[in-house]
């Protein structure tokens, strides 16, 4: 059936509702005092190891960002950890929150399509996020400047607006994925807990599982060393399953410049390389290609889920 | 005269084995009041979903302003308000601010939106409390509000879900004043309730819902005069006598019930008094009390829904 009049009418307006909500919310100050406490944490930690060791790097900046000062891991693997709980704060209520409230019918009695509602929602939050990691990144490249004395240079310019952009697609599977739960759950709390809980298991369960499911699936014979080969294939095709793999494999390469592969690499295949020595930003790019689109398209899928579930509930409150 | 309002043909809803609207026929022309009456469950509010498109009927056709509410439906929300029961609105905005995020999302030209949000909360008396967020306000405040919306919307069909519900004589009253000044204003009202006496105040014309089915349509005297098998109802109190024998012997008695006090209720085709009181006179008793009643829609609705229950229990035996 065809329907008349624009889909997305009516979508900025929700959108820009969404993103003054979540700005004035107790729930969102609350997880950007956390992010930014972690960060300025993280940073500080790394100056200090940085001016212990290293005298010359072409790429300091980028080193501020991944060197970890035991005990306090890196920024990038803070913001692995600490993203997806920033994007399900902003969206684990953000349908059912409108059933809740008794709002939902009277927005969608007004002359506005399901679709501009939840895109507006999604856009919304994705205003926010995008708004916060702009300002982190600004707030630590300010930061590297005060301490290192020195601009970044071009090329870590541009590894660090790509991992900018690396970000935004990680927490936009993130936010998705709240927004589905709180379309399919009625309860707020149901659905926080189960984002929480998938959280939890990419975050620190995932690891064993892909372990676990290697050995059962791929064991391991020594005298041959092919299934040695397989397995690790396995592993690295199990753990990319979770964003969280493919958002720090997409970190690694963008911010290790030296970094030449993500995976399993043969002796003939270096050949020829100087180990150590930094890749053009252009290869990095093309290295994390499939993985920043994986991340997209896991974003589009699991948004068309919350879709076609939510297009076809019926809205009595 | 102009074409209807609103044209439902055959409308039906079925929830799996349970039918909830079973082949509604309603017409509603332009400027009238027109009152949804049923008890719980009888598929008021689902009428109402289909009419706004909310909830695809399972068959039959609505028609609205003659447009499809699925197949058009912005055309449809554009000129319909809707008030659901319990109506929501965002806690932590002001009303004025609610107000505008509707007239957005409606499509009100920006140069005037202020000035009709304005216009419409001096019109339910909420401007001196426009700026306060809606957290604070009462009950009657909110369903004030959720009227204002309708007139900041300048809906030409407003539909409300029990508009009383939850209110104080007071507030009814002041709300039915409300929605009678906008019928006079040319907008046409639909809305439901259990308040029978506040509908019979308000409604030209008013259809009774039994099992999702309008049983009975038409103006409160004509449905009257159907259920209840006269117009008059005649209270009577005799001593002496039998009233009951003596009473059914004169032309134009439908029905004569004895009350629990030992009065006599005496539904009739006309007044016909002065026919009684000769009558017990002649029969030798005296009369103490004989007075009319104007049937009231509360009458209509016990009997109408009495005899279906009656009618159940019979089938139970
Ligand atoms: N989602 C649903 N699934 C199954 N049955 C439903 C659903 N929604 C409503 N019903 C049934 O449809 C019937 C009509 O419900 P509806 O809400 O239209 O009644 P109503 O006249 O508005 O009642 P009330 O006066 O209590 O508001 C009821 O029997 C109800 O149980
Ligand atoms: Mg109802």
């Amino acid at each position: 059936m065809r329907r008349k009049g624009s889909a997305l009418s009516g979508m900025s307006t929700i959108a820009w509702k969404e993103a003054a909500d979540h700005f004035s919310s107790a729930r969102f100050h609350f997880v950007m005092l956390l992010v930014l406490l972690t960060a300025f944490g993280s940073v500080y930690g790394a100056i200090g190891e940085i001016k212990n060791t290293i005298g010359q790097d072409p790429f300091l900046f980028l080193r501020l960002l991944t060197t970890a000062k035991q005990p306090v891991p890196s920024f990038v693997a803070f913001l692995g950890f600490l993203l997806p709980l920033v994007s399900i704060a902003l969206a684990f209520d953000s349908i059912n929150g409108e059933y809740s409230r008794r709002t939902m019918s009277r927005i969608l009695a007004q002359p506005i399509y399901r679709d501009a509602l939840l895109f507006g929602k999604f856009l919304g939050g994705m205003i926010v996020l995008a708004l916060c990691l702009l300002t982190l990144w600004l707030l630590m490249t300010g930061l590297g400047i005060l301490t290192l004395g020195l601009p970044p240079s071009g090329p870590e310019i541009a590894r660090g607006l790509a991992f900018l952009v690396a970000c935004l697609a990680y927490a936009g599977v993130w936010l998705a994925l709240a927004l589905l739960f709180s379309t399919i759950f009625r309860q707020a709390a149901t659905s926080a807990l189960a984002a929480l809980a998938l959280w939890l298991i990419f975050a620190i369960f995932w690891g064993m599982i892909v372990h676990a499911l290697t050995v059962a699936l791929a064991p391991i014979d020594p005298t041959n060393p092919m299934t040695l080969v397989s397995a690790v294939e396995m592993q690295s095709a199990l753990a990319r399953i979770s964003p969280n793999t493919l958002f720090s494999e997409t970190a690694q390469a963008l911010l290790s410049p030296q970094t030449r592969a993500l995976g399993l690499v043969f002796m003939e295949q270096m050949e020829g390389a100087i180990p150590g020595a930094p890749l053009p930003f252009s290869q990095s790019a093309l290295l994390i290609w499939p993985q920043l689109s994986g991340m997209v398209a896991a974003m589009l899928l699991i948004f068309t889920g919350a879709y076609v579930t939510f297009q076809r509930q019926e809205v009595r409150a | 005269m102009s074409a209807p309002v609103v044209e439902a043909k055959g409308l039906t809803k079925r929830y799996g084995p349970t039918i909830a609207v079973n082949g509604l026929d309603l017409q509603i022309e332009a400027g009238e009041v027109f009152g949804l009456l049923g008890p719980n469950g009888s598929g008021k509010t689902t009428t109402i979903l289909m009419l706004l498109g909310l909830t695809e009927p399972s068959s039959g056709t609505v028609r609205v302003f003659g447009h499809d509410p699925l197949r058009d439906p912005l055309s449809v929300k554009r000129e319909v308000g809707y008030m659901p029961d319990a109506v929501g609105f965002y806690d932590q905005l002001t009303a004025r601010e609610n107000l505008r995020y509707i007239a957005k999302l409606s499509g009100i030209a920006e140069n005037e939106r202020e000035a009709r949000i304005e216009q419409a909360l001096q019109r339910v008396r909420l401007a001196k409390v426009a700026d306060r967020r809606v957290k604070t306000f009462s009950r009657g405040m909110r369903q004030r509000l959720g009227l204002a919306e309708l007139v900041a919307k300048g809906s030409r069909l407003a539909i409300l879900d029990e508009p009383t519900s939850g209110l104080d004589p007071q507030s009814t009253q002041e709300l039915l004043h409300l929605i009678s000044s906008f019928a006079k204003e040319g907008m046409t009202v639909i809305l439901s309730s259990h308040l029978l006496s506040m509908v019979q105040s308000v409604c030209d014309r008013v259809a009774l819902f039994r099992e999702g089915k309008a049983g009975l349509v038409g103006t409160v005297p004509d449905i009257a005069g159907t259920v209840l098998g006269g117009i008059c109802i005649i209270d009577l109190e005799a001593e002496g006598v039998d009233p009951e024998k003596v009473v059914a012997a004169i032309k134009g008695i439908r029905r004569v019930t004895r009350r629990k006090n030992g009065s006599v209720q005496i539904d009739a085709d006309g007044d016909l008094r002065s026919e009684i009181s000769r009558a017990i006179v002649a029969a030798g008793g005296s009369l103490k009390s004989l007075s009319m009643s104007q049937s009231s829609l509360d009458d209509v609705y016990v009997r109408y829904f009495e005899t279906d229950q009656n009618r159940e229990m019979v089938n139970a035996a």
